[in-house]
């Protein structure tokens, strides 16, 4: 076992640890929360701090020490977690989980953040810098120990601790010692280590020897405290089954009776420290005992022994839904391999046809069979990259919170649909477009205070994020009940900027749109928030590079709406397949707004060779597909055709010309560029029911090859993504 | 052939090279580069790609783009068959195909018997062959894949 295997063993503890710290401090600030909710915040972070002891993480321990602290006020009644304190307990959540990513990246931490965060924290800290006094034991999974409640840490004759201590069968299945724990202890003080061997059962050649079956009773005689002892336990607590209690001078358990047993000691040679010779050992000719099951002589000696200390299949069972984490690449492949599975089933349809056989033939039949498993597996494999939106959302709130920090303004976070399950990839890059339109949304959406009260609204202003499944696909919608959009502003601006003519004649969803062109940027001043510069267009790129789409509600003075449209999958696409120039292709369907068979009077030429197609009283630039990708020019006049209405970044909207549309259905994506390189006009390729290769179309690559185009002047747009800091 | 050739392994390196035809002339490749042999089957052409390559094959799922050899050789391109072969090939990281006219057998060639290619003219032709190796009465030219599809200068299929 590598050191780091196991740090990183602590790393993904400290994921679900985090979770369950977001989660409780939540609840506790919606008023959700009861007691428990505080303890298991306090568990969270305690457990954290335990972990992060053992790594030497200062600043983490620190840090959590202190939040711990506060916590056990608020456990212990002395504090309420009212509107005074809550907003520092989430911002104190949102800095253990930063340091704990710094600690993981290896990064520097914003010392200030932290540092003014101590200094909320310290303000609410009954005696600051002073060690609690551990009124309380933590002890999450006391087994086997009659008097539970004992904890006194009020004992003045204290000596010690009797630590009794049963690893369980993970435990040692995720490679741990039990030696390096109890060398451990041995660090704090002088021990004496006793083993409990009667659980070995007889036949212990033929014995599982991942299982536990020993387990110590410990005397330590040390000054440190209750808590540094259970510390040296935080990282297996989990995986095993520890009490501490504290002792007396003269060995004894306070207040607690602990049947002696018989039992065969085992010294610990890795402490440093003298064996206890009451224990006489029956086996310390041999080296590293304490990690295996020890041998027969000791086991018949054992065995009448005493029972209290006896658990470990519980462990398991205290898991209330098992999970297993798997490397990513391993599902993809799995997705992959389903991918062919389901090509592979269309093709043996075509031949089965193409030879033949009759509907009601038996191979007809199992053939549909063979289909419906088909597809069930691949929707079992793509549930198990599906995730839910939570951590997203979760992210979202600290979002607001640190927006609202930084504008002073009053703003109430209200998520819908946490558990919508989304796929993992969807989930992480949906992550910049979002907070750059929850940042918009209260940077620009929702006005002061004063401003809200004379509109006769609440002072508070309200931004909901909902997920929700709509029709095979994800529906976001991002919901602030601010002012709205300033369409004359916005329309003002875009004539300033070039981006439409002064009179040109809009409708209110196409002013709505000019939110997404390039260059716009309604931002009065640059504020470090979200005037940077890359605006709605990035937003919008972003999300259509998912395959998706974004729209805009809004209405004066009663808010805006944000809705982004996703597909569950990025693997698979909804695609129109069609034929241009004999080949067919594919273009996604998430692209497509509108198919035309136009008439032919409603085709005009601008000039020689650049067709506009007049929509609606509005003209639109046609590309040939054909010609756009390189095949020589045809004779089929374009109002034989079929126009696929497209709207992109670079030009508002344009007509895809295309022979003829043949079918609508999933495809699967395959990617080119690992074997031949990036394809202008073309974004991948899939492999049709016939085993034929059809490429997918890219239309945005396809419109830009228009260049007559009214918006297509535009500044070029940048293409940093949206952290970046940008131009204006 | 196989045998008379495997007798020379003694003092050197033993490469394995499957001989093929283009334009009515031997070449070979090395065999250990081949993932397999198949028959032509119609591709799926690509827009804006070099003449050099026909398009795009189905392979078991993977998206395999197909050479056609004669033309980056500098032949005359020829119109395809189900009598001609595509020999899938790796290629660094990526896997294509290359369109032949025929394979006829694999050579066993002691590293001896390969001459480095006479250097006439240099020109993108020319770097592709980087040895030829006498059989009986005729010759063979080696071909040097990466040299060919010009590997180390991004990017190596479309411009």
């Amino acid at each position: 076992m590598s050191g780091n295997s196991i740090r990183d063993i602590f790393f993904q503890e400290c994921e679900d640890l985090s979770d369950a710290l977001t989660d409780g401090l939540n609840e506790m600030a919606d008023g959700t929360g009861d007691s428990e909710t505080v303890n298991a915040v306090f568990r969270a972070v305690h457990s954290i701090k335990g972990s992060g002891g053992a790594f030497g993480l200062e600043d983490l321990v620190g840090f959590a020490h202190k939040f711990e602290t506060v916590l056990d006020a608020v456990r212990s009644h002395e504090l309420q977690a009212d509107d005074n304190l809550m907003p520092i307990l989430l911002r104190s959540g949102d800095v253990l989980i930063d340091l704990i990513e710094a600690a993981r990246m290896e990064t520097e931490i914003n010392q200030e953040a932290v540092d003014t965060t101590l200094a909320a924290l310290a303000e609410f800290l009954p005696d600051e810098d002073q060690e609690p006094e551990e009124e309380f034991s933590f002890q999450p999974m006391v087994l086997a120990i009659p008097d539970v409640a004992v904890s006194g840490a009020e004992e003045d004759t204290q000596a010690g601790f009797r630590i009794s201590f049963t690893p369980a069968r993970a435990f040692y299945e995720v490679g741990n010692d039990p030696l390096h724990l109890i060398a451990a202890l041995g660090d704090l003080g002088s021990l004496e280590v006793i083993a409990d061997l009667s659980q070995i059962p007889d036949d212990i050649d033929n014995s599982d020897w991942e299982n536990g079956y020993l387990s110590w009773d410990i005397k330590l005689e040390t000054p440190a405290t209750d808590e540094t002892v259970k510390a040296v336990f935080g990282f297996v607590e989990d995986l095993c089954t520890v009490s501490v209690h504290p002792m007396g001078t003269n060995g004894e358990v306070l207040r607690t009776t602990t049947p002696e047993a018989a039992v065969a000691a085992i010294p610990e040679n890795g402490a440093g420290e003298p064996p206890s010779p009451e224990a006489p050992s029956k086996q310390d000719s041999e080296g590293d005992k304490s990690s295996g099951p020890p041998e027969d002589p000791a086991k018949t000696a054992a065995k009448p022994a005493k029972g209290p200390v006896k658990s470990p299949p519980s462990a398991a069972a205290r898991e209330a839904k098992a999970t297993l984490r798997v490397d990513l690449e391993r599902v993809d492949r799995l997705i992959n391999a389903v991918g062919e599975l389901i090509i592979n089933q269309s093709v043996i349809a075509q031949r089965i046809e193409d030879a033949g056989l009759g509907k009601s033939d038996d191979i007809q039949v199992d053939l549909e069979d063979y289909k419906h498993l088909a597809r069930e597996i691949q929707e079992g494999v793509m549930a198990i990259r599906a995730q839910p939106v939570k951590p997203l959302f979760q992210r979202m709130a600290r979002i607001v919170r640190e927006v609202t920090a930084a504008t002073g303004k009053k703003v109430q976070f209200v998520t819908v649909g946490e558990g919508t399950e989304v796929d993992k990839t969807l989930v992480e890059r949906l992550s910049d477009p979002l907070t750059h339109m929850i940042r918009n949304a209260i940077d620009h959406g929702i006005e002061e205070s004063e401003t809200r009260v004379r509109a006769g609204k609440d002072p508070e202003g309200v931004i909901q994020l909902s997920a929700e499944h709509r029709s095979g696909n994800v529906l976001i919608e991002i919901m602030d009940d601010g002012a709205g959009l300033n369409r004359d502003r916005i329309k003002a601006i875009a004539v300033e900027k070039g981006i439409v003519a002064e009179d040109a004649d809009l409708s209110v969803t196409e002013i709505d749109q000019l939110l997404f062109a390039p260059g716009f940027s309604t931002a009065k001043e640059v504020t470090n928030l979200s005037g940077r510069g890359v605006g709605m267009d990035v937003v919008k790129t972003a999300i259509t590079s998912l395959g998706g789409r974004i729209g805009i509600s809004s209405s004066p003075g009663q808010g805006s709406t944000f809705s982004i449209t996703l597909p569950l999958t990025l693997a698979v696409m909804d695609g129109m397949v069609v034929t241009v120039a004999d080949q067919t292709m594919v273009i996604p369907i998430a692209s497509v707004s509108e198919t035309i068979r136009p008439r032919k009077e409603d085709i005009f030429m601008l000039g020689v060779e650049h067709p506009v197609l007049q929509i609606r009283g509005e003209y639109i630039p046609i590309v040939d597909l054909g010609t756009a990708l390189g095949h020589p020019a045809r004779d089929i006049p374009l109002e034989n055709r079929v126009f696929l209405l497209v709207r992109t970044e670079k030009i508002s909207q344009c007509a895809i010309a295309v022979d003829g549309i043949s079918d609508q259905r999933q495809v699967v994506i395959k990617s080119l560029e690992g074997d031949y390189g990036k394809i202008t006009g073309i974004s991948a390729a899939t492999i049709l029911g016939d085993g034929k290769i059809a490429l997918i179309v890219d239309p945005d690559g396809i419109a830009s090859a228009v260049s007559a185009a009214p918006m297509s002047q535009l500044p070029a747009q940048p293409s940093s993504p949206l952290t970046e800091p940008a131009h204006v | 052939m196989y045998d008379e050739t495997k007798a020379v392994a003694d003092d050197g390196a033993v490469f394995e090279f499957i001989s093929l035809y283009v334009g009515e002339q031997s070449f070979c490749i090395e065999l250990n580069r081949i993932r397999e042999i198949r028959r032509w089957e119609p591709v799926t052409m690509l827009p804006h790609s070099p003449p050099f390559v026909l398009g795009v094959v189905n392979l078991r799922g993977a998206v395999i783009p197909i050479i056609d050899l004669a033309s980056k050789l500098g032949f005359p391109p020829f119109e395809p068959t189900k009598r001609n072969v595509i020999i899938i090939c790796n290629l660094g990281e990526q896997v294509i195909g290359l369109l032949v006219e025929s394979v006829s057998e694999i050579l066993t060639v002691d590293l001896s018997e390969m001459q480095e290619a006479p250097r006439i003219k240099e020109d993108a032709n020319n770097t592709a062959i980087c040895g030829v190796i006498s059989i009986k009465d005729d010759m063979t030219r080696v071909i040097d894949l990466e040299a060919m599809m010009g590997i180390g200068e991004e990017p190596a299929l479309n411009e």
